[in-house]
């Protein structure tokens, strides 16, 4: 990977969030390691899908790449800028550059502002435009994502969830970012608006070559949308490949077992294929199996499992995977 | 057909609101056979959860009324039933197993006092021979050490343990058939495939008919024998399952289809998204409920609703274009 095309880079990224106990003397009993040590690039003006079931660590992972969430330990250099010791007016600076779109377009509104406050605001906390500029600026933007420029004037109670969700994408091009987190934009949707809402924001990077980390839990959207993807599994990545790499030959068995649950919209598809079913639940983040963190799951797992956390290697070129047996599926 | 063992004839559901009269059901007509699993799909909104709540007559009245329609199970009607009547159906002969497992347990008592609970009032048990029954229950939905775990309240259990223990409580009375109202649509994909696994292995060995309402295809093409698909309160196809994945006819099921990017997926296709957004039915339509976002539609699905047609052997669609030719039929 040529490093100039990396527009963000994160190293051994760490986020515990403390368990405390007490009312006044607080004290720290515990912590839930949501994102434990993490490290993937982003290249500029690609799609990086990450996906994981719940609890996994990625919306974490989304939130303590934007400073969000101020991270345990690690770092995060976006366009060459270290973000993690940035505070204050500098990094109020980039964020102009990184922006996020919420998943709940029924909570990341305010029911309180009209679309127009509400799509113009990030100008008027930045400072980048005059109130007359700034009421262009809303209208062309509503324009950008479909909606009638007319509706400024309107209430978010007054939209449906998809329009909403377009409501949220213009905001978060309000400043004209280059990097969007997406956390999950697609998942309280309906499906035939699901589309709607995925070809958005594709003809939206296109057309100003806009940079996504694109944080789902439905594989096929994320193999849909992405260039490449990354695997979550209890807050840590375990594999990462290419987009056809990842579906076509995934190495890791907690990818193996993800995909071979996903449903697949054909009956005569769907018979023919050989089911993985994963036994149990996903362990607690409190207090995380030693070792490689599946393999209390694991079909395949041995003892050096639970004694060696499994190094995350690049098994074949841009793949990869955090397995002790990766080998065997290559 | 005599071999059904419910046939809902023109069931009609409206809701009183403050903007209006909403027309959740309008009149759909649909039949279960002995034995086979029959998928629902829709969009929210689009009545499938509403049908299924009328005919165990769980729809808060008011708002909600049951206009009209009959729902004949075991030669008798269970919209005309009482509520003293109709309880003794509900969770004993027909049961249901609800979307959100987090909600639908009671949290302030023990799950075993849960499962016993329909055992001591359907089957008559005493509470030593419901307290060993359940324990069986948990045990054959694939709770580990059952028998430990019945004086665990629902909080102690995870999402997917919920689920299985909402689907041991459907069971419990050998019900003949099992309504599963979207039972995985909160759950992680690995969780759903086990109870998606449950399920099938449940249906083998007890062998009732199962309803499954989803939103999702997939689960619908992995799971059910025949499909309905609705649309704003109406049933607008029905038919086998290969068949409809194999030649959906109703432009909203293909609109479905085309918007769904699939795990397999070759290559990079734009998704087909379908333009609007399903409607809020304040009155009985007199057009095609779906014509403003069709691509097809005529001047006649303005005019007229489009009745459900033989198109195959066991597929039926209410449209009036041939998408084929893009004519009438």
């Amino acid at each position: 990977m040529a490093a100039d095309n990396v527009l963000l880079r994160v190293r051994n990224l760490v986020k515990y969030f403390p368990i405390t106990q007490g009312i006044i003397f607080q004290k720290q009993v515990g912590a839930v390691h949501a994102v434990d040590d993490i490290s993937f690039d982003v290249i500029k003006g690609e799609t990086l899908g990450l996906v994981g079931e719940s609890g996994c660590g990625k919306s974490t992972t989304g939130r303590a790449v934007l400073q969000l969430y101020r991270p345990t330990s690690g770092s995060v250099t976006f366009d060459g800028v270290e973000l993690v010791n940035t505070k204050g007016e500098e990094l109020r600076r980039m964020r102009r550059k990184m922006q996020m779109i919420f998943q709940d377009p029924y909570a990341s509104l305010n029911p309180r502002m009209t679309i127009g406050e509400i799509v113009g605001e990030p100008l008027v906390v930045h400072k980048v435009a005059t109130s007359k500029e700034i009421e262009q600026r809303v209208g062309s933007l509503l324009e950008l994502v479909g909606l009638n420029p007319a509706f400024a004037t309107r209430y978010p109670h007054e939209f449906s969830g998809g329009q909403r969700q377009r409501i949220g994408v213009a905001r978060a091009l309000s400043l004209q970012p280059s990097f969007i987190v997406c956390d999950e934009p697609i998942s309280a949707l309906d499906v035939s608006i699901q589309a709607q809402v995925v070809n958005l924001l594709e003809d939206l990077q296109k057309q100003f070559n806009l940079t996504y980390l694109f944080i789902a839990h439905d594989l096929s959207m994320v193999r849909h949308i992405s260039n490449r993807v990354a695997v979550m599994y209890l807050g840590v990545i375990v594999e990462l490949a290419d987009r056809d790499e990842l579906y076509l030959k995934p190495l890791h068995p907690y990818t193996q077992a993800l995909l071979s649950a996903v449903p697949i919209p054909d009956p005569i598809a769907d018979s023919k294929r050989k089911r993985t079913i994963l036994e149990g639940d996903v362990p607690s983040p409190v207090n995380p199996p030693s070792g490689c963190r599946f393999r209390t799951r694991c079909p395949i797992a041995e003892s050096i499992c639970s004694e060696q956390k499994p190094a995350f290697r690049e098994l074949s070129p841009g793949h990869f995977v955090a397995c002790h047996y990766a080998e065997r599926f290559l | 057909m005599p071999d059904f063992i419910l046939d809902v004839r023109d069931l009609e559901t409206t809701f009183k609101t403050p903007a209006g009269v909403v027309h959740a059901v309008n009149g759909i007509s649909f039949g279960l056979k002995e034995g086979e699993t029959l998928g629902v799909v829709g969009e929210s909104g689009c009545g499938k959860s509403v049908t299924m709540l009328s005919l165990l007559k769980l729809i808060p009245t008011p708002p909600g009324k049951i206009a009209g329609g009959t729902a004949s199970f075991l030669k008798q009607d269970l919209l005309k039933m009482t509520n003293e009547e109709i309880r003794f159906v509900r969770g004993a002969q027909i049961s249901m197993v609800f979307q959100d497992p987090m909600t639908s347990l009671n949290p302030v008592l023990t799950v075993g006092l849960q499962l016993e609970e329909p055992l001591v009032l359907h089957v008559g048990m005493t509470r030593k021979q419901a307290r060993e029954r359940a324990a069986e229950l948990l045990c054959t939905v694939g709770i580990p050490k059952a028998k430990d775990r019945l004086g665990d309240y629902p909080h102690q259990f995870s999402g997917g343990m919920r689920q299985r223990v909402m689907i041991a409580m459907a069971l419990s009375c050998s019900p003949q058939i099992l309504i599963a109202d979207e039972p995985t649509t909160a759950l992680d994909v690995t969780i759903q495939a086990q109870i998606m696994e449950l399920v099938r292995r449940l249906r083998d060995e007890i062998g009732m008919a199962i309803i499954w309402i989803t939103h999702d295809l997939g689960v619908v093409a992995g799971l059910a024998q025949r499909v309905i698909v609705m649309y704003g309160g109406f049933i607008i196809e029905e038919a086998e399952v290969k068949e409809l994945y194999a030649n959906p006819q109703h432009p909203y099921t293909i609109g479905l289809m085309g918007s769904l990017p699939r795990v397999d997926e070759k290559g990079h296709p734009r998704l087909v998204s379908i333009d609007g957004a399903p409607p809020v039915l304040y009155e009985k339509p007199n057009h095609c409920p779906f014509a403003p976002r069709c691509r097809y539609a005529m001047e006649r699905c303005w005019k007229e609703n489009p009745m459900m047609q033989m198109v195959a052997p066991d597929h039926r669609v209410a449209c009036w274009v041939d998408i084929k030719t893009g004519r009438a039929r």
